[in-house]
């Protein structure tokens, strides 16, 4: 027996426990990477860079707003098996919603061709929410991190916009999620800090078949962060949310409560 | 990197070796090949490589931060740096040699200019204020001026020498008048391998030096490094700073975890219910743009007074002042700027002073007396 045949009869044994037709994995092709793009809408409407600060959206509450600024950062891609196997990149992508920057992400990781379910984490979960760890979020938008004395990390999502207020007048808003940071009296400084909660939340995209070309299509529907369970008042909560703690269970209450939808997964 | 790699392959590959068919003969014919391919035999001056000399990043920005924007065509070399030092303090630049760079990046200034508009050649003054010039190497957007006019460094360059209220110069000229002198075309020759001068070196030569301006030594800097502790006020400036109900100066400024202290992006802070400058606008035409400039850092606010794009505030106290109570509304304002039908958030004086003695600590004495970076 020469290393050649041995190599034959390894590589047919190995092709042979690992082509899994229950599993719908696909051991024997090529592994694949799976490209994603994250595109925003209000209610069904697509929401593009001419309609930032030009197109005015109601919210479930009745105020009119207008956004400028909509940047989210997602973590975490994974691709589970049917037999639980999980593939997933660790890595993150911070999008820039009005320029359409990183709008298109594809993990670093490549996986055999099968079924999946896919999911994200929107923001970083607390494993992966270090102070200052990275250094282009540090670097990025100013920076991307939130002060220590707020808990430190990262933010999740700074959404940012003007709105017609009750009496008339235009105000700002700032809807910026990140890590519930419960202190003990406003304003927050290092000794007022009792503890953080992790609000950052995974969105399921359900089931998808992975070929050698997907491309998977996520929106926000940035209309539910005003909606569901909480009516959002801009009114009474549209700056300072994040020393503050309800309010940023209240944003993650919305968010994770259909923000996010798969919109399509089509093999190119 | 490819000027690198192609360097190194010459020290590997001699040009007329001869290949024998084992691995190392056939890894170093695919490298002679690479060689060969990438090799500009017509261009003496682009194969040139002056003496290394990579930026000294600070520790505190190799911790947090993303490495200096170096063009490839244009790395960093002590002879490319002492010439554009040579060039950014010469007046030879200007049409009747009276002004250089540094007459209005001034160093003991922050390399800015402590008059609201600086004044041209011709006694006309300008329409905007010196920006300070510190840590530009960093500036990851590479959006240069307070209107984002110039899309790099080098480019940023082009444009006073031949502006008419600045140098009122032109390029042509300066080419001739540099050529013709007895020490510059030596000089060139050393940074770049040829004694040709042109106005694309003669940039490079100046952005290699101004990259190496680099302020990362304030008292903020050593609290920040343990070596010394911040006083009770200027901490409780830094609380200011960050708390989202009085300052929150940070999502314009960044913060610790970002030591360049801005963002280098463009905001409408607030400062006018009509424009007569439209900054950004005025250069991407798009009316959501009016009004906007970029965000200077905070860096070495000690010695860069006046501050904003027109110069309009002559002390720390007006600008902190502006943020707490001057807001006017106007219809690109930027949603960080709060409770503007108020004009501001309304600090204590106490806050205000506090945050006025951390933003001081933001100054870097050592960098505006680096003998490096003066004439």
């Amino acid at each position: 027996m020469n290393k050649i045949a041995l190599l034959c009869i390894t590589a047919s044994l190995l092709f042979a426990c690992n082509s899994d037709d229950d599993n719908n994995i696909d051991t024997e092709s090529d592994p694949v990477s799976v490209a994603f793009q994250f595109t925003q809408n209000w209610d069904g409407n697509e929401i593009q860079n001419a309609d930032y600060e030009t197109t005015t959206y109601t919210t479930e509450n009745g105020t009119n707003l207008k956004l400028s600024k909509l940047n989210y950062l997602i973590s975490d891609i994974t691709f589970t098996a049917q037999d639980g196997t999980v593939y997933d990149a660790s890595d993150y992508n911070l999008i820039t919603a009005r320029t359409g920057g990183n709008a298109d992400f594809t993990p670093g990781i490549e996986i055999p061709e099968g079924n999946y379910n896919v999911s994200f984490t929107f923001g970083f979960d607390d494993e992966d929410n270090q102070n200052a760890a990275y250094l282009d979020l540090n670097s990025a938008d100013g920076t991307w991190s939130v002060p220590e004395m707020l808990g430190g990390g990262y933010h999740y999502m700074r959404m940012e916009g003007t709105f017609e207020a009750a009496q008339g007048n235009t105000e700002t808003f700032q809807y910026h999620t990140i890590r519930a940071n419960k202190h003990s009296s406003l304003p927050p400084d290092m000794t007022t800090l009792e503890f953080t909660e992790d609000t950052s939340f995974v969105v399921d995209l359900g089931t998808i078949e992975i070929g050698n070309s997907t491309q998977i299509v996520v929106g926000m529907n940035v209309a539910e962060w005003f909606k569901n369970p909480n009516t959002w008042d801009l009114n009474v909560n549209s700056s300072v949310m994040m020393p503050k703690y309800e309010l940023q269970i209240a944003m993650n209450e919305n968010g994770s409560n259909g923000a996010f939808s798969l919109i399509s997964a089509t093999q190119e | 990197m490819k000027t690198e790699v192609m360097e190194l392959l010459a020290l590997l590959v001699p040009r007329k070796s001869k290949f024998k068919m084992n691995k190392f003969g056939i890894l170093m014919g695919l490298m002679s090949l690479l060689f060969v391919a990438c090799e500009d035999n017509d261009d003496t001056a682009s194969q040139y490589m002056a003496t290394p000399a990579p930026l000294e990043v600070p520790a505190l920005f190799v911790d947090k931060i993303l490495p200096p924007v170096i063009p490839e065509d244009n790395p960093q070399t002590v002879e490319g740096i002492a010439l554009g030092k040579k060039l950014f303090f010469d007046t030879r630049l200007s049409a009747d040699n009276t002004l250089a760079c540094a007459s209005c990046h001034i160093p003991q200034e922050g390399f800015s200019d402590s008059r609201p508009f600086s004044i041209g050649i011709t006694g006309e003054e300008g329409f905007r204020n010196s920006m300070p010039l510190q840590n530009l190497a960093f500036n990851y957007g590479e959006k240069f001026n307070w209107d984002g006019s110039a899309n790099s460094l080098e480019n940023q360059m082009f444009e006073p020498v031949k502006n008419p209220i600045e140098m009122a110069n032109t390029w042509l000229n300066v080419e001739a008048t540099l050529q013709s002198s007895s020490d510059y075309p030596e000089l060139f020759e050393a940074a770049f391998g040829t004694q040709t001068i042109d106005s694309t070196l003669v940039t490079k030569a100046m952005s290699q030096f101004v990259r190496t301006l680099i302020s990362a030594n304030s008292r903020f800097d050593q609290a920040q490094l343990g070596l010394i502790e911040l006083s009770p006020q200027e901490q409780n400036g830094l609380n200011v700073f960050l708390d989202e109900t009085r300052g929150d100066c940070f999502h314009c400024h960044g913060l610790p975890a970002n030591p360049l202290w801005t963002d280098n992006a463009f905001h409408n802070n607030g400062l006018d219910a009509q424009f007569n400058d439209l900054g950004l606008g005025n250069v991407t035409g798009d009316p959501r743009e009016f009004g906007l400039f970029r965000t200077p850092s905070l860096r070495n606010l000690k010695f860069t007074a006046p501050y904003m794009h027109d110069g309009r505030f002559a002390t720390l106290d007006e600008v902190i002042d502006h943020y707490s109570e001057g807001l006017v509304f106007s219809e690109t304002i930027d949603p960080l700027m709060k409770t503007i039908s108020e004009g501001g958030v309304q600090l204590t004086d106490s806050d205000k002073a506090d945050l006025k003695a951390f933003l001081l600590s933001l100054s870097d004495d050592s960098f505006i007396n680096n003998p490096d970076f003066r004439e």
